[in-house]
């Protein structure tokens, strides 16, 4: 088989099946239990540390 | 020690430009080669008087914000500059007189064009992402940026970049990939720059105060990441001498013209739009004073986008020597696309919802407003003129042209402004823009010169659609081309009217951020989150 068979075949198979897995998983991911605080946790972050950084530990 | 490290290099550099200088073969390589001849020496020279003194000691503990402002800055002169080109070669295509005989070869709208479009992309487009990227990483980050002076490396040397891109463009050197024109020395020091964007970007990231990374930073990271990507890909190019700018693609035929579009449509996808949308992620929620409207919404519309603007390049290519189901391929995607994109539009706007007030009394939230709107409305006109059908009409047709400038004006632009407003003020230490009242007319005068330009390019787009493919009953043609460029007088008067009211906003936006920087008096206070203009 050339190359581009091969490729191909990989491409419309098993690389279309991981791409389409990890995308669901990402939205799966997103609507996880708990994820609720976090989101809104994350949005508030452009409303911080608006003039210094921060020198404390990570939150 | 180091600044004689720094002082070999230079010199060979300057003496390794003036021998490309004396055996240059074409005149873009020699001007070039004597310009960085000109900045290395300069450079060598300023290092040199630093040599040997005392060095004082400066503590870098605050945000780094120097380079954001020259950054604003340059992204209103580009602005103004770019819309200017435009307008004049607006101009051109009504009145070809406007080629001017004495200003030939330099002066003709085929070596205008590209400066017109690289000008707004790249200069106006790529200083306003670079800056942005560099204020929200810092805010988001809260960390100072990664790597000293390099984030200075990055802002000088992607504007060296544009200028000898633009320079070539006038003088000749050109690899003919549009949007990708600069030659293969241009490009190979676009990439060390964007190596170093990457560098400062990511190393800003890794030492970031925040457990989790604002959703902006995965837009703007995703499109310094894939710009790299198709940066390299499509600019793989032999050169014909190592002292000339002209180069040979290792791609051939549709091979090359697939590579080209496969980077063209993504250079609109990550450059002109996840880019921008990692800005309207930020600006938006601060001018609002609210935090975005669902973030679970902008991680589905992140992880959307990637997953299929980097498959809709094939459109461009309908009707060509491209196997049929590559360009039905990047139909269906470009379809699909249209549904993340209205989810992110919807993002934005809902932000507004509750404070829907502060359209009447804010300038700057209207104009993102209308930034939002026209990139709900072309991502919607752009799926729709993907279909094979409608792209048979549209396509090779002022309609493509009125579609991309309601999306770079409209989008693009608007979000620009609104960001340089927002800038300004807080980069300077002043309360508030100059003059507010100049922001509105900035506002209306941008917004109806888009309308005139896309309602203009709408008529003679389908106007000459239409007129090409009528025949009659004999089955033949009825039009000549020429036909249907003097049909289309009239709207190219109406266009070039419009860019006439887009560049005049620019110009009076140049002048209010002059007064904003140049006058007042510094406060001292720090400006408190979104309130500065809601008086």
């Amino acid at each position: 088989m050339d190359t581009y068979s091969l490729l191909r075949q990989i491409a419309d198979s098993w690389v279309l099946l991981a791409m389409t897995v990890f995308f669901l998983g990402v939205i799966v991911w997103a609507f996880r239990p708990g994820s609720r605080s976090t989101h809104a946790d994350t949005a508030q972050i452009p409303f911080r540390n608006d003039d210094a950084p921060t020198s404390g530990e990570p939150k | 020690m180091q600044n004689y490290i720094k002082l070999i290099a230079l010199a060979l550099i300057a003496l390794a430009a003036a021998i490309g200088a004396n055996w240059a073969r074409d005149l873009a390589y020699q001007v070039h080669a004597v310009l960085i001849m000109l900045i290395a020496a300069g450079l060598f020279i300023w290092v040199l008087r630093q040599t040997d003194e005392p060095v004082p000691q400066v503590t870098a503990t605050g945000y780094m914000d120097d380079v954001v402002r020259a950054g604003v800055i340059a992204t209103g002169f580009w602005g103004v500059v770019g819309f200017l080109v435009g307008t004049y070669i607006a101009f051109q295509l009504a009145f070809p007189a406007l080629n001017f005989d004495w200003a030939q070869p330099y002066g003709n709208f085929g070596r205008l064009r590209p400066l017109h479009t690289s000008a707004v992309i790249f200069a106006f487009g790529g200083n306003a992402l670079i800056m942005s990227s560099f204020y929200i990483v810092q805010r988001t980050c809260a960390a100072r940026l990664w790597g000293g002076n390099l984030a200075w490396f990055v802002f000088w040397g992607y504007n060296l970049f544009i200028v000898l891109a633009a320079t070539g463009y006038l003088l000749g050197a050109t690899q003919s990939k549009e949007y990708a024109e600069p030659e293969w020395y241009v490009d190979i020091w676009l990439t060390l720059v964007w190596v170093a964007f990457l560098a400062v970007f990511m190393g800003t990231l890794i030492k970031r105060r925040e457990r989790h990374i604002y959703v902006a930073n995965w837009f703007l990271l995703s499109f310094i990441v894939t710009v790299a990507m198709l940066h390299v890909i499509n600019n793989l190019s032999l050169p014909v001498s190592i002292f000339g700018s002209r180069s040979v693609q290792l791609f051939a035929g549709v091979q090359d013209a697939m590579t080209q579009w496969w980077y063209g449509h993504n250079a609109v996808g990550f450059f002109l739009t996840a880019g921008f949308l990692g800005m309207m992620y930020y600006f938006v929620p601060k001018q609002a004073g609210r935090p975005i409207y669902s973030y679970k919404l902008s991680i589905i519309h992140f992880w959307a986008l990637i997953f299929l603007y980097i498959w809709a390049g094939p459109h461009h290519l309908h009707y060509t020597a491209l196997p049929d189901w590559a360009s039905t391929l990047g139909m269906v995607f470009s379809i699909i696309l249209w549904m993340p994109s209205w989810g992110g539009m919807i993002n934005g706007l809902m932000t507004l919802q509750g404070a829907w007030d502060k359209l009447r009394t804010d300038p700057i939230i209207r104009m993102m407003v209308i930034s939002l709107a026209f990139y709900g409305m072309s991502t919607f006109e752009g799926p729709m003129m993907s279909i094979r059908a409608v792209n048979s009409l549209s396509h090779y047709t002022d309609w493509t042209i009125g579609h991309v400038h309601s999306g770079a004006l409209g989008w693009n632009g608007m979000i620009t402004f609104a960001a340089l407003y927002f800038l300004t003020p807080r980069l300077w230490g002043r309360a508030q823009m100059h003059s507010m009242a100049a922001i509105n007319w900035h506002f209306w005068l941008a917004t109806i010169g888009i309308i005139l330009y896309a309602a203009s390019m709408w008529v003679t787009g389908i106007m000459e659609g239409l007129m090409w493919r009528e025949v009659d009953d004999q089955g033949f043609l009825v039009n000549a081309f020429a036909d249907t460029v003097s049909a289309k007088f009239p709207m190219y008067i109406v266009r070039g009217l419009g860019g006439v009211l887009y560049l005049t906003g620019g110009v009076i936006m140049a002048w209010n951020m002059w007064m904003t920087i140049r006058g007042g008096v510094r406060v001292t206070a720090p400006v408190p989150a979104a309130s500065v203009v809601a008086e």
